[in-house]
């Protein structure tokens, strides 16, 4: 049930202000100007997110914002977050200074541009995480493409041209049918509004397309197996703030979809789709590992073993269970900590060395320490390590995978838990491979090089993740408690709404006969379902009369 | 309905486009065409003239009437479109002044015939009689094949012209053809009356075969596949700065008599299903074309034929709401090529043809320019928050459900198809060649060529941001026009 809106439009201000801090930007001269500017536009953002601290632990919406918008369509300004969506909106707020922070030397031309560029990515995120209506949240979701484009396309390495028109294509083609999804939603469900589709029972048929065409835009945001391509391609050419937004948030984007709009939407189809979605996790979590452990380029390195942890998190919301969500949201929060840190630290050590090799950054433990510790804590975090947060997030998931059992001649083997092992000791395998020759390889490059070690600039923006890495490890409760209710109640309405029995998906107008309105409808949403029903009627017979498949 | 019914106060919008026509006529043809100085004053008073009758539609909006024995039909829609028409006309006018490919003793004539041409087409809105649309279309596209050629002594230009005519007259035979049989068989050419009909091949095989004729006589104002051909052509061979008037004014002119004419289309009969198909080969054709091109007119010529298919699926489904979806698309149509072919207009103060490369650094020296061409190329793409994305929804929004599904979906993958291409105005503007010299004229960066791209673009996005009002109007039209 949703909480009372609050008076001061929180979600609204995060939203908008770094676009009122763009076009202010446009009059600032100067480029240490720009970089100030957009510091304090940033700490401004931060402040404003106060009042996200009053979140309530409890299930359903807060902070809710609804004006209408196109009123002929019920298009709506619908703004909101929950369990689910509240720790994405931080990790974008706390993004923004330390993106400004870690370009404040990386970036070298266009500054005013890249700030630019910057403020508005941070506008199309915290809108993802908090649109409530399905246009709304298509429109952040779509904006967010330009100037990421633009980012890599004109900040970034060599080869950025290449990467730059396959992430646009790639995760275009994807969301061009996520809209096909939202019209068809919109048209049989009667509605835009996400929290109002959350409840609706579609028939199975429909939620089967629906979920394919959801499921594939999601797929390639995340990127799940066989659509992660244009990752590695996208980190390696992108400049270091570009490389944290994307890890930091964007590919949470995909997963964060699953939880709002496959699971709840359609929770029959997601239930047909778990096997395929576990197996692709599994063979993300495998195959990325694996591959990461071949890999020479340190941000490759990462990139690929992203791909990997982002199988955890599919896999932990594949399984339905509330530890394994829990996993899979404290495992996306973890993610964005840890890969944004170590794509910072990979931003610096090529501002030193001008390569992003293993080979020309052999032997820093001597002459960078305090870089080498940092790289030693993400690395430990990344692969699971108990007492930083990556431990808690893969813990979660791989208990929750060990629950479920699959029968192999006759014995209940936790099939899918097993599988995950190898996955995260190749984890280890390339994270201390890396970290060795990072630390003490030979012949050490940074030899009469005089590389200085971190600065107080690269102090402070490292030490903001790293205090999450282990605050998080050794304290997770607030934070599972601040998630749990929502889980715990996406959960119980998934299993109630799971079974979509035959009879369900023969009967599309509940509103005709009386039992079946009383069966469909709960309690207050009677008047929904006639609805419902009765624009199924006029617009949409071609889906209730088809086959079950 | 059979009276004359004559009210001088509901024809404001034409009569303002047909007293900008004596004048114009009246300077050609007394001394003020001999006399340079009368003549650039003349010229200089245009854009006010012109923005008077931008006001005087716009308090035409909510008059009513049907006048002439019932052929003039002067409702919402009507209005709408004549408001958008004035509108239109206003900026492409604006966007023609500095034309360097026409000749100084042309001039006052170039503005003649546009203004005939823009008076055909507020006639159009209008027309709820076949007869009478097809005299109002002859009225908009004469002139057009005068202005075609009209640039320096380019022979492309007057290929370009050739071609209109050749086809244009084809097309509008075609039509004339096809009206004589919805005559011979409906024994009227009220549209009204028509509605009433059954028009199914299977009921009254003459007339609907007619009615698919005359629809194709609009098919090729609107440049939707199969009678696109010469689209690319007359883009790439008219002249900047008439690329920009052919290019979006007319195709209002045929949207408007396609929706209403939509009042006659049933989903899953005969003409729906040959517009569907029309509609999916159109986008996908234009598209895939588009891809190879490197001429940015020609480029732009695809993506209208694309833009038509687009346009087509509103009309599909007949509904109130797809035909406002559809009027919806002809506003975000109108703002966004005007923007981009004022950018390009601009961009080539010579009146050369650009290719992508002429974009290259585009950003570094004129960043007004670079921005607003790039408003103009994600609108095109359908990208939020600009009138072209908002205008796509509504369009399948409102076509989904009626058995066209498929069509539905094959818009959505069709704007991934696009990408690349209008994505190259992007990359071209803001990636590539920072430091390459500029081939051909300097761009024209002024104040006033900065401003209008920049008005022009705020349209794009305000629209998009704010399409409540525009598309109630739209909706008030076509639902006036079912009812």
């Amino acid at each position: 049930m949703p909480v009372e809106a609050s008076t001061f439009p929180v979600l609204t201000a995060l939203t908008f202000w770094p676009v009122v801090a763009a076009i202010a930007l446009a009059f600032v001269r100067g480029d240490e100007n720009v970089r100030r500017v957009t510091l304090a536009a940033s700490l401004v953002e931060v402040a404003l997110a106060w009042p996200l601290l009053g979140f309530q632990k409890i299930a359903g919406f807060q902070f809710i914002e609804l004006h209408s918008w196109v009123s002929s369509w019920g298009l709506q300004y619908y703004m909101g977050i929950d369990g689910i969506s509240i720790m994405m909106i931080w990790l974008s707020i706390l993004t923004l200074p330390v993106c400004v922070l870690c370009s404040w030397t990386y970036i070298g031309r266009r500054i005013k541009e890249f700030h630019v560029c910057l403020l508005l990515m941070t506008t199309a995120c915290v809108g993802v995480f908090s649109a409530l209506d399905l246009v709304l949240f298509y429109v952040f979701w779509e904006a967010l493409l330009i100037p990421m484009y633009l980012m890599i396309a004109v900040w970034g390495g060599d080869d950025r041209r290449y990467a730059s028109l396959k992430f646009f294509i790639y995760t275009l083609a994807g969301s061009t049918v996520l809209l096909a999804a939202i019209v068809a939603l919109r048209v049989v469900g009667g509605t835009f509004s996400i929290p109002e589709l959350m409840t609706m029972d579609f028939p199975f048929s429909f939620q089967f397309w629906v979920f394919l065409g959801m499921g594939l835009a999601f797929a390639i945001k995340v990127p799940m197996f066989p659509f992660h391509t244009w990752l590695p391609a996208a980190h390696v050419q992108a400049p270091s703030a570009g490389s944290v937004i994307l890890a930091a948030v964007l590919l949470k984007m995909g997963t964060y979809g699953f939880l709002r709009f496959s699971l709840p939407i359609t929770p029959a189809a997601s239930e047909y789709f778990a096997p395929l979605m576990i197996i692709l996790s599994l063979a993300a979590i495998i195959y990325g590992g694996a591959i990461a452990l071949g890999q020479s380029d340190i941000k490759k390195l990462v990139a690929y073993s992203s791909v990997a942890h982002m199988g955890f998190v599919t896999l932990g919301i594949f399984l339905f269970t509330v530890r394994g969500i829990e996993g899979a949201i404290v495992q996306m929060l973890n993610h964005g900590i840890i890969t944004g840190g170590l794509f910072m630290l990979i931003g610096t050590i090529y501002e030193r060395s001008h390569s992003r090799e293993i080979k020309n950054n052999l032997g820093l433990g001597k002459y960078l320490p305090a870089f080498m510790f940092f790289w030693g804590l993400f690395g430990l975090a990344s692969f699971g390590f108990p007492g930083t947060n990556g431990f808690v997030g893969e813990f979660l998931v791989i208990a929750a995978a060990l629950n479920e059992t699959t029968v192999i001649g006759g014995v209940n083997v936790p099939l899918i838990g097993l599988l995950t092992i190898p996955g995260a000791m190749l984890a280890a395998a390339y994270v201390l491979k890396v970290t060795l020759k990072l630390a003490w390889g030979k012949p050490s490059s940074a030899t009469n090089k005089y590389w200085k070690d971190l600065n107080y600039r690269e102090w402070a923006y490292m030490l903001i993740p790293a205090v999450f890495v282990i605050y998080l490890g050794l304290a997770p409760t607030g934070l599972l408690n601040t998630i749990d209710p929502t889980i715990t109640a996406t959960v119980e309405s998934f299993e109630e709404r799971r079974n979509m029995k035959m009879s369900d998906t023969l009967k599309p107008v509940p509103a005709l006969s009386p039992e079946s309105e009383a069966g469909l409808a709960e309690g207050s949403d009677a008047v929904k379902t006639t609805n419902v029903s009765g624009l199924a009627r006029t617009h949409g017979p071609v889906w209730i009369q088809e086959p079950v498949i | 309905m059979m009276e004359l019914n004559f009210n001088i106060y509901l024809l404001l919008p034409e009569l303002s486009f047909f007293i900008l026509v004596l004048t114009l006529f009246a300077a050609t043809i007394s001394g003020v065409a001999k006399n340079p100085v009368a003549t650039k004053r003349l010229i200089d008073l245009l854009p006010i003239l012109t923005f008077i009758m931008v006001v005087i539609s716009l308090l035409s909006l909510n008059v009513r009437g049907l006048m002439f024995w019932g052929s003039y039909q002067i409702d919402a829609l009507s209005q709408f479109f004549k408001l958008l028409v004035s509108i239109g006309f206003f900026v492409a006018l604006l966007n023609a002044r500095r034309q360097s490919t026409l000749e100084e003793g042309l001039r006052l004539d170039y503005y003649l015939f546009l203004a005939f041409s823009g008076w055909g087409l507020v006639m159009m809105a209008s027309a709820a009689e076949l007869i009478t649309v097809y005299l109002a279309m002859e009225l908009a596209s004469y002139s057009l094949y005068v202005l075609i050629p009209l640039r320096a002594k380019s022979k492309q230009a007057a290929e370009a012209g050739i071609k209109y005519i050749l086809f244009g007259a084809a097309a509008t035979a075609l039509a004339l053809y096809g009206l004589s049989w919805i005559i011979a068989s409906q024994h009227t050419t009220y549209i009204a009356e028509l509605a009433t009909k059954d028009w199914s091949f299977a009921a009254n095989p003459l007339a609907t075969a007619g009615l698919a004729m005359f629809l194709a006589g609009m098919f090729y104002k609107l440049a939707l596949f199969p009678f696109h051909f010469w689209c690319p052509d007359v883009y790439q061979g008219a002249s900047n700065e008439t690329a920009a008037y052919v290019a979006t004014l007319p195709k209002l002119g045929a949207i408007v008599v396609l929706v209403r004419l939509g009042t006659l289309i049933t989903p899953g009969e005969d003409l729906a299903n040959i517009m569907a198909v029309l509609a999916a080969l159109s986008m996908t054709f234009g598209n895939l074309c588009a891809l190879a091109q490197k001429d940015l007119k020609r480029m732009l010529g695809f993506s209208s034929v694309a833009h038509a298919g687009y346009i087509l699926v509103g009309l599909v489904p007949g509904t109130p709401q797809g035909l406002a979806a559809a009027s919806f698309y002809a506003v975000a149509y109108l703002a966004m090529n005007l923007l981009c072919f004022w950018v390009i207009s601009r961009l080539a103060p010579d009146g050369r043809n650009l290719t992508y490369r002429d974009l290259n650094g585009l950003s570094k020296r004129s960043p007004w320019l670079a921005m607003s061409l790039a408003a103009a190329a994600i609108s095109l793409l359908g990208f939020p928050p600009t009138v072209g994305f908002i205008g796509k929804l509504w369009l399948i929004t409102g076509a989904w459900g009626y058995g066209y599904n498929w069509l539905v979906i094959l818009l959505c993958v069709n704007s991934a198809l696009a990408v690349f291409y209008y994505l190259s105005i992007v990359r071209h503007a803001y990636t590539e060649g920072e430091d390459d010299p500029v081939r051909g004229a300097a761009p024209d960066t002024g104040f006033f060529s900065s401003l209008g791209a920049i008005a022009l673009a705020v349209a794009v996005l305000a629209l998009g941001i704010l399409s409540a009002p525009v598309f109630d109007m739209a909706l008030e039209a076509s639902l006036a026009l079912v009812r």
